[in-house]
This record gives C-alpha cells, structure tokens and sequence, in this order.
C-alpha cells in the first residue's frame, strides 16, 4: 500500500504545479471509487461482458514436458478483447474519469496496445480520444494506429527525442497541462505521478486475483513461481499484487535487455538503472551520471521505456521481487517456441517472460508450479519478427 | 530581505531566461551580461535537460542544441563562474528536479551560494515533494520559487505563505511560449497571492511583446521573458548579445 503516493523511498508528484489540483481531484475520486459498490459493479460487469474475463489459466503440458521441471501456466490476458491486458486498466481509469465529468481521455503508446484499449473504450463511452505515439513507434506499428483511426481516435505522431515511447508520454503529459479541466489522461502503465501507480496496479491486480483462484482450484496450492515482463511494469505488478503477502511465492520480472546489458542498446533499468526523478515520480532509470535520460531500446515497443513503476523499484530494493534481463534474441527464440510447442502467437514483450520460463522451469521439480502472464497477443509483432529474420512479409 | 526580494522593491522587474550552452558556453556568457546591460533585473539560468515536459517547443529546441554538445550541469557552474567575474546581476537556476537530485540537494545549493546564485525554480518539484531541497535553500540562504498556477486555487494560501523572493504566476495552462492572449483572471490570482504574502509576484509564460508587459507590469511586481530570448539568441547569431541588450531596454521602458 502507498503512504502518500511512496512506495518505500519512491513514487511521489513530480509535475508542474499546474497539474497538482487535478492529481489530488483524481485521488479523492479514485479512493472513493475504490470503495464504491456500484462503481466496482460496474467495472467488473464491464470486465466479465465486455473484456472476456476471467482471462483462461491455461496449462502449458507440451512446454512442460519438452523443459522437463516445474509445470507451466499462462496467465491468458492475450485472450481478452483488444488483446492485452490493458483494457483492465483502461476500462477502471475511463470510469473514473467518467465520474469525474471528463469529455476526452488522452493516452500515450508504445506498442500501440494501450492506445487500441483507450481507443477502443473511448469508443465504448462515447467518449473523444487523442493517442500520442512516437513517429517511430507508428511506422513499427502501423497497423495499430490504423486500429486507432478505426475506433474514431486522433494519433499524434510524436516527432521529439528519439520518437519512441518515452517522447509519447512526454507530448501526452504536455497536452493534459494545457487542457487539464476537460481531459483525463489515462496513464498505460504502473508509472506516473501518484495515484496513476496505485491506480494502474489496484485496476491490473485482477490479474493475479483470478490467478490465485485458478491455481488453487488446479494444483491446491500457491505457484512457486510468477513471471512476468516488465516495461513500466503494468501487467508485472498486477500479476504480482495479490501474492505480495505470499513470501513462499518467487516474483520475477523480465526486463528488455535488447541487445544486450553491456550495450548502449538496451532498457534493463532495474539491472542498469540509477534512482532519480523523471515523468512525475522517483525511480529507477536509464541516464547518464549528470540525470540526462537515456535513449533506449529494445525490439519491443512496448518494452523500451528508460524507466519503471516507482513500486517495482520499491519491490527490487526490498528483495520481494527479483528482475532478469531478457535480449531481443532471447525474445524472439522465446516467441517462436510457445508458437511451435502451444501453439500460442504472443506477444514479444511477454515472450520475454516466456525466455525466463524457458531457463528457469528445468531448474524446478515436477511438483512445482510456475505462472507466466502472456500479456498481450502477438499479432501486432508478426511482420517485426519478420524482419528481425530477415523475411519478406507482404502486409 | 532575501537578495531576490529587494530586486523587486522599488521598481517592476524584468526577468530574462537563457538556455545554457545554447548556442554555445561562451556565447551564454556574453548574452547573460548584455541581459544585464539592458538592464535585467534577474536573470534565470537554465540548465538543459533531455526531457523539459514543463516547455514549449522553443525552450525544448534549445535544451537539445545544447546537450546535443554535451553540456553539463558542471559546465553551467562553469559558465557562472565566469559571468560573475565580470558581473553581480542577480541570477537563479532553472531547471528539473532530477538535475539538482543527481548532483545532491545540499551539493547543489552550496554551489549556489558560492557563485552567489540567488536561488532556483524547479518546475517539477511541487509543494508537497519540496521538503529535502527547501531544507537546503534555506541552510544556504537561497530562494527556493513557488510557483502559482491557474488551476491552483485551494492551493495559493499554502504556496504563498512558504514562499520568498518571488511567486512566478504561470499566466495560462500549457507549456512555456509565446502567446498572444491570455484567458486567465491574473489580477485575481494575484490579488489572491497578497492576502497572504508580501513576496512579490512576477508573472510568466507566454509574454513576449512590450505590450503585454505592460499590461501584466499593471497586475504584478514584475514579469518573466523567455522563449522570446530564446528564439532571439536562436535567430541572431553573433548579433545576439547586441540584440538582447537592445530588446531588454524596450521591455523595461514598458514596464517601468
């Protein structure tokens, strides 16, 4: 739980002044919500008849048996409607918004599934929508910022800095400065001012709530294990929030390595980072010793963000949970093994946590249980892999 | 009286903002001291970050040329030092709050005092997240600034009451830059400020001709130039110290 926005010595409101009122209003609402029956009734009739949940605990017994240690489980966000698990958060912060009497949500996107998840619930609401996406970002992503458009949301094409995601969430927080009274930014991952953290992780923690439940009812005990891939840590911290109390229970986060740790290309921030200020909190982050933030990379969009949620950092520094990096090479094998052994085309940011199964469930025994979140679907990073090998798709 | 205060208190103050190392150190120098020619009254210094989300696109532009050479939050000192052996006009910092982090609260301020930098405006370091570096303003006798935005409201009495030197008032919502109109009620916010405080109150963002100087010199005790001077000293090349001492003048015979 947060003490004024801190998870231990991070989190906090580092943002200008302007933006102070609003952040405390987006509190005082969420934290009545929160305890709101009928707002939580709506959220989850929406997440149960609208997003597909409870997503499937599915178990992996050809990846199982070809690892020969622990027992594979996915945790299927890849199966919910728009196809990751940012709909969860998105459809609890476009209510809260909807309470509050906002017209518009505005977004940032890496990868472009939060953008399609805000788009998508915008749409949904009858609510206006404005996505901000690195210029580089929507030429790897083009199909999403096509599925944007579809869902009548406007994307801007961030031309700044690098033009990945970093330089989106810069545009998108400049644009909510300027138009604070009518728009509600809806924050794509664990990161952000507080309450964004608390709130991204209390809206993703559905994931491991319903986690817990289906391994229980499956194995009649707790996982040894849950993995999950980390960028800003949305989907990592909603898979890890309902075991935090479960000290038997190992919590690792795979971080982007990209090509790897020792190169300039890459986005290990808890493996590289330095604590420091940056996008409204204190963290862990990519930067040079004078607190410039680092340009970084990763095959992901979704993954290559210099930062990380304020409560993993919190999480690392306690011991609770542990973060692995994970390079672009390990990824795509990863990918392109669940598709051969389960048949399941996921994401390339959760193939990152599927690289860290790979190496860790032949190191468990049989009577072990391991939970990988597959955060997202793959279809988006087809014609990336494809290029990453080399092969000529037409899309 | 804090030494930013007492700038303001017999006349409107004008206060201009350079980029350090924009185009170039040496070139920050000499603008520095044709601001203060012209007659600036303070000057703020910034120094550049790699993601200044609280700017506009001018200021963010400048930031970039200057990183894009490698200037550090050293070289900056570096330059003060120089400005100050030709130099005592009235200087503060402006920059993010992970630049004074990364050199340390305490560190930075110390440096501050020794190169007699009145004081510093962190644009992301609100209220509630000042405690540690207000602790060390204070312990070097430095003006950390407050600043005041429209959207403050239930907020003013606070802000108001720890604040010394002076207010900066942000005119209007947005990041900074040139603007032609300015929705905001200023005289009410600053109406507001003096209920609770005599640290006078100079207002930013946006202004960029005489004549609005004028009109916000009517409702503050002094206002903020920045991008303006940014975009000259982008524009003019090697005639800019010439230009600004030039510019400055004006603005000050506007507000006076």
């Amino acid at each position: 739980m947060t003490t004024n926005g801190k998870f231990g010595g991070y989190g906090g409101q580092f943002v200008p002044e302007t933006l102070m009122q609003e952040l405390h209003e987006i509190e005082t609402t969420y934290l009545k919500l929160r305890e709101d029956p009928k707002f939580q009734r709506e959220l989850h009739d929406l997440l149960d008849n609208y997003a597909n949940r409870p997503s499937l605990l599915y178990h992996a017994q050809h990846m199982t048996e070809k690892l020969g240690g622990a027992q594979i489980y996915f945790k299927r966000e890849d199966l919910n409607h728009t196809g990751a698990h940012k709909i969860n958060n998105v459809l609890g912060q476009a209510l809260v918004a909807r309470y509050m009497g906002k017209r518009k949500l505005i977004a940032e996107t890496g990868a472009g599934q939060h953008g399609v998840a805000t788009a998508t619930v915008a749409a949904l609401l009858g609510m206006d929508c404005e996505i901000y996406m690195g210029k580089e970002d929507t030429e790897r992503q083009r199909l999403n910022v096509f599925r944007m458009e579809l869902l009548g949301a406007q994307v801007h094409a961030v031309t700044s800095g690098s033009m990945v995601l970093k330089d989106a969430v810069n545009a998108a927080m400049q644009a909510w400065v300027a138009d604070v009274t009518d728009t509600f930014y809806v924050l794509g991952s664990a990161v952000g001012p507080h309450p964004f953290p608390m709130m991204v992780r209390d809206f993703q923690s559905v994931i491991s709530i319903e986690a817990k439940r289906q391994i229980l009812e499956a194995t009649g005990k707790l996982p040894d294990a849950v993995v999950a891939c980390v960028g800003g840590g949305s989907n990592a911290i909603g898979s890890f929030a309902a075991f935090l109390d479960d000290e038997t229970v190992q919590l690792i986060g795979c971080e982007a390595a990209g090509k790897g740790v020792h190169t300039k290309q890459q986005a290990a921030t808890i493996t590289n980072g330095t604590d420091g200020i940056f996008h409204g909190m204190k963290s862990k982050f990519l930067q040079n010793q004078a607190g410039q933030i680092d340009e970084v990379y990763s095959i992901s969009a979704g993954l290559d963000y210099p930062g990380i949620g304020p409560e993993h950092a919190a999480l690392a520094q306690s011991g609770r949970a542990q973060y692995v990096p994970i390079t672009d090479d390990q990824a795509v094998q990863a990918f392109e093994f669940i598709a051969r052994t389960e048949g399941i085309i996921a994401a390339i940011e959760s193939s990152h946590a599927v690289a860290y199964v790979e190496k860790l469930a032949p190191t468990m025994r049989p009577d072990q249980t391991i939970i990988c979140t597959l955060s997202g679907r793959g279809d988006k990073d087809v014609a990336a892999i494809a290029r990453y090998k080399g092969v000529k798709i037409d899309e | 009286m804090s030494k930013v205060k007492q700038i303001f208190a017999n006349h409107k103050a004008f206060v201009g903002f350079v980029v350090a190392g924009d185009p170039s150190l040496d070139a920050t120098v000499d603008n520095i001291l044709a601001l203060a020619a012209g007659g600036a009254d303070l000057i703020e210094i910034g120094i550049p970050f790699s993601d200044p989300v609280a700017d506009g696109p001018v200021i963010a532009a400048a930031d970039k040329r200057a990183l894009d050479r490698q200037v550090t939050t050293d070289d900056v000192f570096a330059v003060i030092r120089r400005v100050r052996e030709q130099s005592n006009v009235p200087l503060v910092f402006l920059t993010y709050a992970n630049l004074v982090y990364q050199v340390g609260y305490q560190e930075f301020c110390r440096r501050c005092a020794e190169l007699n930098v009145a004081g510093m405006i962190i644009p992301d370091l609100p209220y509630e997240e000042q405690d540690e570096l207000l602790a060390a303003t204070q312990e070097f006798d430095l003006d950390l600034i407050q600043l005041v935005a429209p959207t403050s409201k239930s907020r003013i009495k606070k802000i108001a009451q720890r604040a010394t030197g002076f207010i900066y008032v942000v005119s209007s919502m947005g990041t900074t830059g040139t603007r032609d109109n300015f929705q905001t009620d200023l005289r009410a916010v600053t109406d507001e400020i003096r209920q609770y405080t005599d640290t006078p109150v100079a207002i930013g963002f946006g202004i960029h001709t005489p004549e609005q100087a004028h009109a916000m010199s009517q409702v503050a005790d002094g206002v903020i130039v920045g991008s303006q001077i940014v975009e000259l000293i982008e524009k003019a090349g090697d005639q800019a110290p010439e230009q600004l001492t030039a510019y400055v003048r004006e603005m000050k015979r506007a507000i006076d």
